[in-house]
């Protein structure tokens, strides 16, 4: 950011330069890229910061239709809404707890599987070979589809008495004794992590594919010279050189995957079965359907709370090894 | 590096509470003339698509402009996002003039202060209230105070039976009481033939099924005093009842749980199933290819002997007209509500979406004398009553809907329904009502 003006200076034209020699008097030469950064600034506050707070202080107000036409006039409310969400017995504790830990295995399945399956295509699709381009084209067709588009076909095939699924279950392969329901009880979220997995392990094929091309082919020379096997090539060689690119997939899928709103939404709509209920989906409905802004603005500030951690952990963990392994 | 990525993370976390908490403050100008020529009107969708509603709306509105002047910038917005498209509009008060209403939303939307109340002096300049039918008065406001918007389309829910499954099945007439669907219904029941279609994915057809089980129960879902009652042994008894259709009586598919599309008119219309209780379906059973002459609709089964509001059969179903309090043109807003609510249009747009026009000199216009359209005038007239007409009207749909979804997806599981296992959901319910 900072190198953007030297560059420009050699096209600017002659009459620019006494006024930005102007400016440095003006400001010390110190100042000048504080100033050009400012707009940034500018834009960072208006668009994060000040959402951001504004969402900070309706959680400590009493927001419900009563004020929304002036939320500002909503009654302070202290910690109330924190202690709510956060009182584990009664039902609105309960059900976010609940809805927690179900987001906690929701992403830790989906997250994880759409690694494995990502780094296995992009190994397999490293050797050149006839059709690979049109392969990895397939490959990445979930992450080129519109997601509503995608996740209501999804939907359909879902569907007990007409859906594909349960017609190749049970119909055709007889797995099953009776059609099992999928976008209502407790297998609800086996196909929101069936949808979530097909939907995100495109993003780490192509971010790992991308990572593989940058270790150099050498490395695999030397190593199937001094007889390493495939799986040792793989374990040796692929996985560290990736390490890099894998701390930022897996941060990315993790915060992506945990808020993930629109597959939920699209498959079960406003109010998801128990066993599927993401948090975000369990904020919308705090918020909008029942019209409680401050109970979801808490909970939310709660899920912020949460995410810095985990994001502060994590940095904070893998950049030490890093550290260490330097 | 490590500070970019931290403040790369923050900018997303800020992202997410940005979206989960969106919301903002707004002047609450009051409403005044300053720009008497334009309008912005925002529809609810009515019929079969989007675009269907504007094609029979914009020649409507080419008339009131031919008449007034005025221009109305017409936008129909699907049910899915129109009561947070009407939150957001009071939130910014950027909203538009005049706007559609589920009338159950009514009683809410009236606590936030943001629309124009029907006032005698409003009333008065769209022609009076007397020239609606009362009930759909009713469904437009809080008790004891000038209602927040006039009906504009009218519903009720019939049930509808199949006269040929009836036939082979050797039932002579439909069922007037409960007792009766439900034995009918067993006789109706066989292989993947079922005697009854309920859409228990839907929150909202779910709500209002198990209300007017309520009403007849004795319980309307609030107490006296305006109060929360949702876990009531009436509100069981209700809830109960209308779960039992799949989970005990069994007359109801077990796959009708899932049902949020309106799978259970293509039931219905495809023979599936031989009942189905559902507001003004003819239209849609039509385009589904059933033939006009193979179904008939009374109205819903009530209590034998049952009288005064324990023989309410239906909630008034309907859409409302209100106009948002900070208009810049108050005058032309009231003067299109007119224009809406007049004999003619009411006929012209009730006649087109096959609704029932609340307007009672237009209701008794000859377009509206279908057997089915009679029946459900009659049920309007005589046994219908308005969802709880509260400001906390849009949770307890939501919430309670939502509790009878939950016990129709674990008795299509094959888990036991008990009177325990209702009153337990029924509390979470309540439990869960925010504190006003």
């Amino acid at each position: 950011m900072i190198d953007r003006p030297t560059a420009g200076q050699e096209a600017a034209p002659q009459g620019a330069a006494p006024a930005r020699r102007r400016l440095r008097e003006k400001f010390g030469r110190g100042a000048l890229p504080y100033l050009l950064l400012l707009p940034a600034l500018l834009a960072e506050l208006l668009i994060h910061l000040v959402p951001m707070v504004t969402g900070i202080v309706m959680a400590f107000k009493q927001l419900t239709q009563f004020f929304i036409r002036d939320w500002s006039a909503a009654p302070w409310s202290g910690f109330d809404n924190f202690e709510v969400a956060l009182e584990f017995n009664a039902p609105v504790g309960k059900a976010l707890l609940h809805s927690f830990w179900v987001t906690c295995a929701f992403t830790v399945l989906s997250v994880g599987l759409s690694w494995l399956i990502g780094v296995t295509a992009s190994i397999f699709t490293q050797d050149a070979f006839r059709g690979r381009g049109l392969l990895r084209a397939a490959f990445m067709l979930p992450y080129a589809l519109p997601v509503f588009a995608a996740v209501i076909t999804w939907s359909f095939m879902f569907q007990r008495d007409t859906g594909l699924i349960n017609h190749v279950l049970h119909d055709q392969l007889h797995l099953t004794s009776d059609k099992p329901f999928w976008l209502i009880g407790d297998n609800s979220f086996w196909a929101l992590l069936t949808v979530s997995v097909w939907k995100s392990w495109p993003f780490a094929f192509l971010t790992l594919t991308a990572g593989l091309q940058n270790i150099p082919r050498e490395l695999y020379e030397a190593a199937a010279l001094d007889g390493a096997g495939v799986w040792q090539q793989i374990r040796r060689i692929t996985l560290p050189s990736l390490r890099p690119v894998n701390l930022v997939l897996v941060l990315v899928l993790f915060l992506w995957t945990f808020n993930d709103f629109n597959t939920p939404f699209v498959l079960f709509g406003k109010s998801a079965p128990q066993a599927a209920d993401l948090i975000s989906i369990h904020i919308y409905q705090s918020s909008f359907i029942t019209w409680n802004f401050g109970q979801g603005s808490a909970m939310s500030v709660l899920l912020l709370l949460f995410l810095l951690l985990v994001t502060a952990v994590y940095l904070f963990a893998t950049n030490r090894r890093r550290g260490e392994a330097e | 590096m490590r500070t970019h990525r931290i403040s790369a993370a923050l900018a997303l976390t800020a992202a997410i509470v940005l979206t989960a908490s969106a919301c903002g403050g707004g002047d609450s100008g009051g409403g005044g003339n300053s720009s008497p020529k334009t309008l912005t009107y925002w529809a609810s969708n009515q019929g079969s698509s989007l675009e269907n509603d504007k094609q029979v709306l914009e020649p409507e509105l080419k008339k009131f402009e031919a008449q007034t002047g005025i221009k109305v910038k017409l936008e129909v917005i699907p049910w899915s996002d129109l009561l947070n498209r009407i939150l957001a509009a009071t939130a910014s008060g950027q909203g538009p003039d005049v706007l559609n209403i589920g009338n159950t939303w009514s009683a809410s939307l009236q606590a936030t202060g943001a629309l124009l109340p029907f006032d005698q002096a409003a009333f008065d300049k769209i022609g009076g209230k007397d020239r609606f039918l009362e009930s759909t008065i009713a469904s437009a406001g809080a008790k004891g105070k000038d209602p927040a918007a006039v009906p504009l389309y009218s519903m009720a829910y019939g049930l509808y039976y199949n006269k040929k499954l009836f036939q082979q099945a050797g039932i002579a007439n439909p069922p007037a009481t409960w007792e009766e669907l439900v034995a009918d219904g067993k006789k109706l029941t066989s292989g993947d033939k079922y005697g009854l279609a309920i859409e228990g994915g839907n929150v909202s057809e779910n709500v209002h099924n198990v209300f007017a089980l309520g009403m007849q129960h004795g319980t309307g879902f609030y107490d006296a005093s305006g109060k929360p009652a949702f876990d009531s042994p009436e509100a069981v008894a209700a809830v109960k009842q209308y779960v039992d259709f799949l989970a005990n009586d069994k007359i109801a598919a077990p796959g009708n749980a899932e049902y949020a599309a309106n799978q259970s008119v293509t039931d219905f219309a495809t023979g599936k199933a031989a009942m189905l209780m559902w507001q003004s379906a003819g239209a849609n059973l039509k385009s589904h290819g059933m033939n006009p002459d193979d179904y008939a609709v009374v109205p819903v089964p009530a209590p034998a002997g049952a009288t005064g509001a324990k023989a309410t059969t239906s909630m008034v179903a309907g859409i409302n007209m209100a106009v948002f309090k900070n208009t810049k043109n108050l005058d032309g807003a009231l003067n299109f509500v007119k224009f809406m609510t007049s004999d003619e249009e009411q006929k012209t747009l009730n006649g087109t979406y096959g609704s029932l026009p609340p307007v009672k000199a237009a209701q008794s216009d000859a377009a509206f004398s279908t057997p089915e359209l009679q029946t459900l005038a009659g049920v309007l007239a005589k046994s219908a009553a308005p969802l709880p007409q509260v400001a906390s009207e849009s949770q307890f749909e939501t919430l309670i809907g939502t509790a009878v979804k939950n016990l129709l997806a674990s008795a299509a599981a094959g888990k036991p329904v008990t009177e325990a296992t209702v009153k337990d959901e029924l509390s979470k319910a309540q439990q869960q009502m925010p504190a006003s």
